[in-house]
């Protein structure tokens, strides 16, 4: 457990946080320039905090009161920043053995050929780094910081400088740090990564903390919503693979009910998660009649939430306890009548959902 | 083809050995001084910096006379390293003393580049796996730096090569002891009939020159590309 509390003066603004991190991802979510590279420098040790204690397990690596301050090549920490930073005067295979030579003999990781395998770069071992194109770049650094056995990763929006197509082509590989359970602080302000990959979403504003918790509250909280994208919001549901229909939707178990896929996609294992835009769903008191939309859930109306152009947020509770979020107008709300406690049906157009929104759990 | 006097040989030989000696002691206190002036941040930095860049400024006769007043058999530091067996007046390690402080600047100079072309993010990223400050230096810094570190040696063993004002001034020009490629040229200016002599003196000295130019040249282009494949 890594616990993280620090004070640090900005321009404009103070970092205050306290933050602690678990195995697996928790995201640091918020807007540019909130503070959050701030914060993961922070604990790198590549920036000394104004006061504060910063803490792995019992290992205590800053602490403003005592004076403690551990250097960043003893702390054990791996960092994946926004750009790869690897050595150019080093070939990729050297670059990945850096931090392999100087980790820990005794600290648990990966194996070198397990992390190439992981990564897809064996072909690319004896190349030199100007050689490589942004995306086989993105992985060899992260390769570079798993083989340095860290304890912790930070990873400073590894994906921010890539185009969709690599991104996508990376997305894969940090599910899998993710599955492998070594803790990573993953910083972020695109939505759509931090939905796919966070376990735990800490939403960082202008250096203070505003909310943290598991991914599928924090994502379905109304209150949140606005901050969370806005527009963009949109909670997470747990559902496992139905199989293909023979018309090539793919059906998708959640509870009792179903929702079906626009393509057919693979079984990519039992627990996955869905997310569902808010925008993209429709309310309607009424079970819907002769509706060319397939996707129909039973809910009951928790909480509704103002956001912003006229629309509110409206919480839904699905029968076995998931919740949904739906962004809708303020006028349709009124008209509806909707408030806690109203059953309602939830329309969720099918081409809304694609196989990007689709990730294993 | 001219045959060359002894003395004339013996001043070639004499700069090789004062130029190689100069530029090989004060390569390390080179690359430390043009450390702390890219990477450390204090108060007094830009004294050091001045003082480094102080014998470009200087007259070299200026340089000289106070290398005498330091160095020399009565001066402070030349009375405390004379016990130890080590003096510099009118002997050619004089000679290379000289030469090293007046090629320093360029030294530190050419080195300095090098270093502030070394994005800092790389060496932080080498501290994040594991490497002590040291270890960076060594590791990252210091092959990045190579062409930088090479180009600078072979403008200070260039200067040192033709040093003339600061040396003549501290060492005299005792042909067979101290008396350097340049010295020598001057010399045979001052006998009648000696034209041939300062011409080939000349021509040796023109050629090693340029040479050094273009080789520093090369290695300075070669760091730009190395490390402009960096991120």
């Amino acid at each position: 457990m890594i616990d993280i509390r620090l004070h640090h003066p900005l321009s404009g603004f103070d970092l205050d946080v306290s933050l602690q991190a678990g195995p697996g991802i928790t995201a640091l979510y918020g807007p540019s320039g909130s503070g959050k590279t701030t914060l993961v420098n922070a604990v790198a040790g590549l920036l000394r905090p104004r006061a504060g204690r910063i803490s792995a397990g019992s290992d205590l690596l800053f602490d403003a009161a005592t004076g403690v301050d551990q250097p960043p090549h003893r702390r054990n920490i791996g960092y994946v920043f926004q750009e790869p930073r690897l050595f150019p005067h080093l070939n990729v295979r050297a670059n990945l053995n850096y931090g392999a030579k100087r980790a820990h003999k005794a600290a648990a990781g990966p194996a070198f050929d397990d992390v190439v395998d992981m990564l897809g770069i064996a072909p690319l071992l004896a190349r030199p780094t100007g050689a490589l194109s942004g995306g086989e770049r993105a992985r060899v650094s992260i390769g570079r910081a798993l083989l340095s056995k860290p304890r912790l990763l930070l990873m400073d929006e590894p994906l921010a400088a890539l185009d969709p197509a690599r991104r996508a082509e990376i997305l894969p590989f940090l599910e899998r740090l993710r599955d492998a359970g070594l803790p990573v602080i993953y910083v972020s302000h695109a939505l759509p990564e931090v939905t796919r990959l966070a376990d735990t979403i800490a939403l960082i504003d202008t250096g203070k903390l505003v909310a943290a918790g598991p991914a599928h509250h924090i994502l379905s909280d109304p209150t949140l919503a606005q901050r969370l994208g806005g527009a963009q919001a949109g909670a997470v549901l747990r559902v496992t693979h139905g199989g293909v229909d023979d018309d090539g939707l793919t059906r998708l178990h959640l509870g009792g009910q179903s929702l079906f896929l626009p393509q057919s996609s693979p079984d990519m294992g039992h627990d996955l998660r869905i997310r569902i835009q808010a925008s993209d769903v429709i309310l309607s008191r009424n079970r819907p009649e002769g509706l060319s939309a397939l996707n129909i859930l039973t809910a009951t109306v928790t909480q509704v939430q103002p956001g912003d152009a006229g629309r509110v947020f409206v919480q839904l509770t699905l029968p076995q306890g998931q919740i949904l979020l739906a962004r809708i107008t303020a006028r349709s709300a009124a008209i509806l009548q909707l408030r806690s406690g109203t059953p309602c049906h939830a329309i969720v157009k099918a081409v809304a959902m694609d196989r990007a929104d689709l990730s294993r759990s | 083809m001219i045959e060359l006097s002894p003395l004339a040989i013996a001043a070639i030989t004499l700069s090789l050995q004062v130029a190689s000696v100069a530029m090989i002691a004060s390569l390390p206190v080179a690359i430390a001084t043009a450390w702390i002036l890219s990477r450390s941040r204090w108060p007094g930095l830009w004294l050091l910096n001045a003082l480094v860049h102080l014998p470009l400024i200087l007259p070299p006769v200026v340089t000289g006379y106070l290398l005498l007043l330091g160095f020399g058999r009565n001066g402070p530091v030349g009375r405390l390293l004379e016990p130890l067996g080590i003096t510099f007046a009118f002997q050619w390690t004089g000679a290379a003393l000289a030469a090293a402080v007046m090629g320093f600047p360029l030294m530190v100079r050419a080195i300095r580049l090098a270093i502030e072309a070394v994005d800092p993010k790389l060496e932080e990223a080498a501290a994040t796996l594991g490497a002590g400050p040291v270890n960076v230096f060594c590791t990252i810094t210091l092959p990045l730096i190579a062409p930088g570190i090479l180009a600078g040696a072979i403008m200070g063993f260039a200067k040192a090569m033709g040093e003339f004002g600061a040396t003549i001034t501290f060492v005299s020009n005792i042909p067979g002891r101290t008396q350097t490629l340049p010295s020598a040229i001057y010399s045979a200016l001052q006998i009648p009939g000696a034209e041939q002599q300062v011409v080939v003196l000349c021509a040796i000295s023109v050629t090693l020159a340029i040479g050094a130019v273009f080789l520093s040249e090369w290695l300075t282009r070669r760091i730009a590309r190395r490390i402009g494949g960096a991120l």
